[in-house]
């Protein structure tokens, strides 16, 4: 019999669904409440599995009526339980956001630090699958903007997993954002470098730590979410004509890892930020901002570019949602641009 | 349900407590915000004066604070609205805090992060919300963890009439009902949104009908009577902890002051505020204690000076507490 470990790999549905399963067998206080999370599994497939392990109580399938559950998880988790309230598709926060952002994120602070929201907000983020403007969003910046939210976006399995029983084990609320095209659905195709090797026992990722998932000599991508693997692809592509790509995976972007961030591209000197939300106001133009700061301290050899959602919403038919949303040849030319601009 | 006569003394105790609260409350917010002292050509400044900000008070609405609260005990949960301090005086808030909070000093409530809107006491399980509505759920959260705890505790929001257009209502209404969780939305019909009279704002007379779509329980309390309350409150209370489900209950009451203090009221008749103030909440329960044989002129007197003494102590209290530093408004974003 051999001694070595069987590599195990997971989708990232699963590893989110195996860290909600793992922390919800540890402490009973944790629930999962939103729709079609009980027989469904969630729509995609957060909660698969988790309805035969724990049964309705603390599985609950809700009504289509996001101010009531989400206000609903506010008053329990003030009571000291730790809700999971799925939002579904974060494109929905509309129809609840005062709950969100008017109580959730601000409770905290308005009782002096008195109240706890132990709440974790799951939600589906991004497109590319043709599903249009209101389904197809990622609209993490928003979140981020809003001070008293931790906001969690991963990029793989592994990443998801850690952060999700980080997120659960946390007092504050946390937005946990995945995106659809990396979850390793059955119906929608994926980045498979998201699928990979995920340890069976528990484990937590702690809040801001970036991640350099590629080292390089020549650029840094900042990016997030299923922009990484979109990048890493790129990066293949550019090193075989001889461009040496770093990439670094934000992971969350409340608490911000600007340090890793900072490091990088001091040592590469040429930053550009990959995203998948929209350009003006989001996380492309903080993390351009959190560099401009910076540059008594740092060395650029070229501007800084981002590449980002060209501020319009997402269109429905294919070629126009893949020109509006950031696609790995098009994060190739953006580098293969940058590579040519000197400051001097 | 009848109150017992400790009962009603504790509703009048209490209601007196609120009344000197918000009437001192009406002359301290005043300090500091009329000519000549600001800035030339204002006729009030709502930023300035030691308690700056909105100020809504809840004078002549007492009785539907007392009547809920006289069934609660500290374990309950109570979600309050903008127009708060009744509902968070019945539900025993600490009072030195709560002032504190509404003076914006560091040894308030939230460390004068919240003020009068914002109010959260965790002890006494009592916060409230600026926002229309918003409560309503969140009193669901809470009667959802005492279900899940296994507790017989109950949570009440309260509301205004203003609130039961809103959408949180309904949802809250639907949830509760489907999840039987032990709730008692408490409306507070004083007639006005701010300007809007509910005729002009509501499809029905009373939203008490509306707990009929959500397979509850409508109450409607046609007076602005503490006894009354009590009464439509004690059945709901009760069915709330056999576990058996949700209570909607409108009280008509009756809102003494502007929306806020400042408000020209010029949606209002003239001397309104006045002939409702004839038929006032503390004096007909006062009326009915002597009745019993349980108040006279000098229990009374007493009875209004102890609560004097603690209403003005908290003021004092309040003014004399330190400002947090201003740096101190970087903390808190987050639990520790």
């Amino acid at each position: 019999m051999s001694t070595a470990t069987k590599v195990r790999t997971l989708t990232m549905a699963e590893a989110v669904s195996e860290g909600i399963s793992q922390e919800m067998e540890r402490d009973n206080r944790v629930f999962v409440m939103g729709e079609d999370i009980g027989k469904y599994g969630g729509i995609f497939s957060a909660t698969t599995g988790l309805l035969d392990k724990f049964g309705p109580d603390r599985i609950m399938d809700t009504p289509i009526s996001e101010t009531g559950f989400m206000g609903t998880a506010i008053g329990a988790a003030a009571e000291g339980l730790r809700p999971i309230s799925e939002l579904m598709f974060v494109d929905f926060f509309g129809v609840c956001f005062d709950q969100i952002y008017n109580h959730l994120a601000k409770n905290t602070y308005m009782s002096g630090g008195n109240v706890k929201l132990p709440v974790v907000i799951t939600t589906g983020i991004g497109g590319g699958y043709n599903d249009a403007a209101q389904h197809s969003q990622c609209l993490y910046a928003t979140f981020a903007h809003m001070p008293g939210l931790k906001v969690v976006v991963p990029s793989n399995a592994y990443d998801a997993k850690g952060l999700m029983i980080q997120a659960i084990r946390d007092d504050n609320p946390v937005v946990f954002m995945y995106h659809k095209g990396i979850m390793g659905l059955s119906w929608m195709s994926y980045f498979e470098g998201s699928t990979n090797e995920v340890p069976a026992e528990p484990y937590t990722i702690p809040f801001g730590q970036a991640k350099v998932v590629r080292e390089g000599k020549d650029l840094t991508i900042v990016t997030l979410s299923q922009m990484v693997q979109k990048s890493l692809l790129a990066a293949d592509t550019l090193a075989a004509e001889g461009i040496d790509v770093e990439i670094v995976d934000l992971r969350t972007l409340v608490p911000l890892d600007k340090e890793t961030v900072l490091r990088s591209v001091g040592k590469t000197g040429r930053v550009l930020i990959a995203d998948e939300d929209y350009l003006s106001f989001g996380v492309s133009g903080e993390i351009a901002a959190i560099i401009a700061e910076q540059l008594n301290h740092l060395q650029l050899k070229a501007p800084v570019r981002r590449l980002a959602v060209p501020d319009v919403p997402i269109p429905f038919s294919r070629p126009l949602e893949q020109f509006a949303i950031p696609q790995v040849d098009s994060i190739a030319d953006a580098v293969r641009a940058l590579m040519q601009l000197n400051l001097d | 349900m009848d109150p017992t006569s400790e009962q009603l003394l504790w509703m009048y105790e209490k209601m007196v407590e609120i009344r000197e609260y918000e009437e001192t409350m009406a002359k301290v917010y005043l300090e500091g915000k009329l000519p000549p002292k600001i800035q030339k050509g204002l006729a009030f400044d709502i930023g300035a004066g030691p308690v700056p900000g909105e100020m809504h008070l809840a004078a002549g609405q007492e009785p539907v604070a007392v009547g809920v609260c006289a069934h609660l005990r500290r374990e309950d949960t109570v979600v309050g609205a903008h127009r708060p301090h009744h509902f968070a005086i019945a539900k025993d808030v600490d009072l030195l805090a709560m002032t504190s909070e509404m003076f914006g000093k560091e040894n308030g409530l939230g460390k004068g992060k919240g003020g009068h809107m914002h109010l959260f006491d965790p002890a006494v399980k009592f916060s409230c919300s600026g926002i229309v509505g918003a409560g309503a759920p969140q009193a669901c959260g809470a009667a959802l963890a005492a279900k899940k705890l296994g507790k017989d505790w109950v949570a009440v929001s309260f509301f205004g009439e203003g609130a039961a257009n809103q959408g949180s209502f309904h949802e809250a209404l639907n949830l509760a009902s489907l999840w039987k969780l032990p709730v008692i939305f408490v409306c507070e019909d004083n007639k006005y949104g701010i300007s809007v009279e509910k005729s002009a704002s509501t499809a029905i007379a009373s939203n008490a009908d509306r707990a009929a779509g959500y397979g509850m329980p409508g109450v409607l309390v046609d007076k602005n009577d503490a006894v009354a309350v009590f009464a439509a409150a004690g059945e709901a209370v009760a069915r709330a902890r056999r576990g058996e489900g949700p209570t909607l209950i409108e009280v008509k009451t009756d809102r003494y002051l502007g929306h806020f203090q400042g408000d020209p009221e010029t949606y209002r008749p003239k001397n309104e505020a006045q002939h409702l103030r004839e038929n006032d909440p503390i004096n007909v329960l006062g009326a009915q204690l002597r009745e019993r044989g349980e108040l006279d002129d000098a229990k009374d007197a007493a009875l209004r000076s102890t609560v004097s003494v603690r209403v003005q102590a908290a003021y004092e209290h309040a003014r004399n507490s330190p400002y947090p530093a201003p740096e101190d408004a970087l903390l808190h974003v987050f639990a520790d």
